[in-house]
Formats: structure tokens, sequence, C-alpha cells
């Protein structure tokens, strides 16, 4: 285990030696990614503008949304590139030559790159995280302030399960497949704004089969000690993240069956 | 001209071929539209003042936003950009054709291809499935098919713009990223553009990214009267001219000044 975690930080400080080789593309790509990510902020801003409030919610409430959700997939999005570029892998048998290496493959693709310039939609939702922070009477407290690295960071483990379950696919189509996407990006862009306001089957896809709710309404209704219209009891929303790094371990399970199930297309 | 046909349906083709990426891009537009449309029905409920759209109008709006999506600038010219990092951009300099209408017909075609593929499967299934709404009038509908070929005229000379900058290989790439932000933004794709404050209105219409998405829009839901084509049209033509006198301007400013990398 301590080898894995050594061997990972070699081959991430390798790959940000790599990325800051062109360092004037990576402050343009960084900054255009910032740019894009906060386009979606800015979208909330003009329809609060027009319509004030959103049901009972406020827009320092959706900043709160917005921020944990944006941070949380920053990082996942960051630290997946070679789970995400796995397709290629299995299409010219590259993925050989991992298996032949004395190390888990989750390490060996994890590894594959730290993608820096993800740092704009990072630093883009911890922007708006702050400016909620401040801006709503939320008393913070040590077991607060726990709790929003905690959902950081079961969100960031539910994202990247996903991305681990779009490159298994790979095992069996050879291609990626683009679906995961909308539960993805997708995903992000339906946790920016409380589950409340969707219908109820659509929540109910994104409370029982992509477990979306438990790392950002929930908890964030624990910071916001705010009445869940919905019901639920706030020892489960502290509780919650715990559901994302379970699917998380989940995912890492499907993975192993997938590389059993490997057959390689080299030549 | 026969020339530029050539390049533009033979390109046409090419990119035609792609469709099961049309089919998964279709998903995701659809599952994307529904999240906004439903976004904005929670917004609608919760104000009962009188909004500049009314909701049928901005879901008509969200849907015509995710058929035509492809039409924006979403990337760049893949194959410019290689021609130009590899230095077989000196090939096309050489062509006895005139290098600007040479990568507009190019354009015009990867903006078309994309948008076909995508935007018919999409309007059908939001029409019967997703409360999308057909043209308030058929005067409407005929406004709209106008607006929305000048509309193509123009995202075509917007995308070539952005490639032409490709020939600065760095700086070019970041300015045709903000480029893109603006171009989502100011088009109504995000927000439809009536919904915007009040004092940005004036500025809004007369941007040229009003008349890739927004003017036809409204043209369609009727938020703008039909009588109203010639102005919307004036508008379009204007800027696409505009961009394809720029982006000849800066194409032989880029020419001048590109180095053929290669050996």
């Amino acid at each position: 285990m301590r080898d894995a975690f050594a061997l990972y930080f070699r081959y991430i400080s390798a790959s940000f030696r790599g990325q800051m080789q062109y360092r004037a593309s990576f402050i343009m790509m960084t900054l255009a990614h910032f740019l894009m990510t906060g386009l979606e902020f800015l979208a909330i801003w003009v329809l609060f503008a027009r319509f004030e409030h959103l049901g009972s919610w406020r827009l320092e409430e959706v900043c709160l949304f917005y921020g944990l959700i944006n941070m949380a997939f920053a990082l996942a999005d960051a630290t997946s590139r070679g789970f995400d570029m796995f397709h290629h892998m299995v299409k010219t048998g590259d993925f050989d030559r991992l298996l032949l290496r004395p190390r888990s493959t989750v390490t060996q693709l994890a590894g594959q790159e730290f993608t820096l310039r993800r740092i704009g939609r990072f630093s883009q939702g911890l922007l708006v995280f702050l400016y909620a922070a401040q801006a709503l009477s939320i008393e913070w407290t040590v077991a607060k302030v726990a709790l929003v690295a905690f959902t950081i960071a079961g969100g960031a483990c539910l994202f990247y399960g996903l991305i681990v379950l779009q490159a298994t696919m790979a095992f069996w189509t050879t291609e990626s497949l683009e679906i995961v996407n909308t539960v993805t990006y997708g995903g992000v862009q339906t946790a920016q704004y409380p589950l409340t306001i969707y219908r109820t089957w659509f929540r109910q896809v994104f409370t029982y089969i992509v477990p979306l709710a438990s790392i950002s309404y929930y908890p964030s209704l624990a910071l916001l000690e705010k009445a869940d219209p919905l019901g639920s009891d706030p020892v489960f929303q502290w509780l919650s993240p715990a559901i994302g790094i379970a699917f998380f371990l989940l995912c890492l399970q499907i993975w192993h069956i997938g590389v059993r199930h490997y057959r390689s297309t080299g030549s | 001209m026969r020339a530029y046909w050539a390049l533009f349906s033979g390109r046409l083709r090419m990119l035609l071929q792609y469709r099961t990426a049309a089919l998964a891009g279709l998903t995701t537009q659809l599952f994307w539209g529904l999240i906004r449309v439903m976004a904005f029905e929670a917004f609608y409920r919760s104000s009962s003042k009188a909004m500049p759209l009314s909701i049928e109008q901005t879901v008509d709006y969200i849907w015509l936003g995710q058929a035509f999506l492809m039409l924006l600038p979403v990337r760049l010219d893949a194959e410019i950009r290689a021609m130009v990092r590899t230095g077989s951009v000196a090939y096309e300099l050489v062509r006895p054709l005139d290098l600007y209408a040479l990568w507009y017909a190019r354009t015009i075609a990867s903006c078309l291809a994309p948008t076909v593929l995508r935007c018919m499967p999409l309007c059908i299934i939001a029409l019967f499935v997703f409360d999308m709404r057909l043209p308030s009038s058929p005067a409407s509908a005929m406004a709209f098919a106008l607006s929305m070929m000048v509309a193509l005229l123009l995202a075509s000379a917007l995308s070539n713009l952005l490639n032409i900058t490709l020939l600065w290989t760095l700086a070019g790439e970041g300015m045709a990223h903000i480029a893109q932000v603006a171009t989502f933004l100011f088009c109504g794709m995000i927000v439809p553009l009536p919904l915007f404050p009040d004092f940005l209105q004036p500025i809004l219409v007369y941007l040229p990214f009003a008349g890739l998405m927004d003017l036809p829009f409204r043209l369609y839901t009727g938020h703008i009267a039909a009588a109203e084509i010639t102005s919307v049209l004036a508008r379009q033509i204007f800027w696409t001219v505009a961009l394809v006198l720029c982006g000849r301007w800066l194409l032989s400013r880029g020419t001048r000044v590109l180095v053929a990398q290669g050996g």
C-alpha cells in the first residue's frame, strides 16, 4: 500500500514537471478553463437577477451547492485522465504492458496524469463556495468544516467511480461510451441546484442509481441546518457522503472483473 | 466556384459518416435539455412577476438551442491546427485558389453536417415527448428557416475567423478559447437573451452572437414577429460580411508572419 502511494507520487511529480514545460500554454488553458466553467455560474446569477429566488432557495444557498459539486468534480477530473483515455489503450493493445508490471493497474492508470489546468474549475468552485460560506449565516464549527471536506472527498470519489465505470465498459466495447458523460458532466449540472426542483423520477435516478444526492443535497442541508422538504434525518445527512466512497469501492470491484475479462487486441 | 463546391460537398459527405457519434451526442443533448427545462420551470414557478419570455417560449428556445448546438464553434478545425503545426499549411498556400474561400467552404460543411445530423431527431423527440411546440405560425416558420440559413453562414464566418487565429499557434488558441466563451454566453445558448438584465439588452441585440441563435429562435417562438424578418436578416448579414472581411484581413496578416515548420 505504502509502496503504491510512493509510486503514485513519483508518477504525479513527473506529470507536473511535464506540464510545466509549456508554461504559457498552461496558464492560458487554465484561464480558459476557469472562464468556461464560470459561465455556468454567470447563468445562475443572471437567472436569480431575473427571478430573485428559486422556490424556497436563495442565490447564496445555490452557490453552496454549486461550489461543493464543482470542487469535487474538478478533483476527480484532474486525477482520472488515465481512465478517461483508457479506451485508446484497449484499442492499441497498450494495456498489455500495464498488466506485465508488478503493480496494480489502478495505481498505474491513476498515475498517468494529474491534469493541472483543472485548477481552473476548482478555483472557480472554491471562490463561489467561499462567497456562499460568508454570505450565509452559517456558524462554522470544526465539525462543519470537516463535513465540507468529507462532502468534497465523497463527491470526488463518486465521480471517480463513474469514470472508472466508463473505462471498464471499454473492456467489452473497446469504445468509450459517451453516455456516461450525461451522469458526470450532467451530474455536475444537475447538482448545482437543490434536488427538490426536479421531477420525481429524475430525483430518484440521482438518489438511488447514481447517488449524487448523498454528496450534494443531503450534506448541504446539514450545513445549512435547513429542514428537508423531502423529510430526511439530520444524522443521515451528516453521514451521507460515505455513500460516495462506497460507490467508488464498488466501481473498483467491477473494474477488477473487467480486467479478468480483458482479451488483448494487440498485434 | 466548382472547386469550392467540390470541397464543400466532399467534406460534408465525410462528416455525415459519423452517425454513432451523433447518436451518443443526441442522448447527451436530450439529457442536457431536460435538466435545463426542469430548472427553468422551477424558476418560473417561483416568480409571479411578468417575464419578458413566457415559459412555453423558453422551453422551445432551450430545445432549439440543444438542436443547433453544433452550429457554434465548439471545436476548432483539428486539420488546420495540424497543418500549422507540421508545416503542411505551406501546400495550402500554393494552391491556385483563394485560401479564405477554400477554408470558408470547408468550415460551412463542418458546421452544417453535424447540425443536420443532430437537429432533426432532437427536434422530433422534443416535439413529441418533451413539450416543445411547433413554430407559432407558418409565417414564423418561414422566417425562422430563412434566418437559420443566414445563421449558418454567420456561424461559419465566426468559426473560420477562429480557425485563422490558429496561424499564431499559441496566442491564437488562447484567443479562440476566450471567443468561444463569449459566443456561448451571448448567443443565448446558456440563458435565453431576453432573460438577461434589462440594462444589457440594447448591447446584446447588436452583438454578432445574437444572430447565431437568439434572433432565429425568437422568430420561431413568435417573440419577434415574422414581419420583422428584414431587420433580423439585415443584422445577421451585416455581421456575416463584417466577420468575413475581418477573417480575410487576418488571414493576409497571418500568411505574412507564418513560418512553415517541418523538414
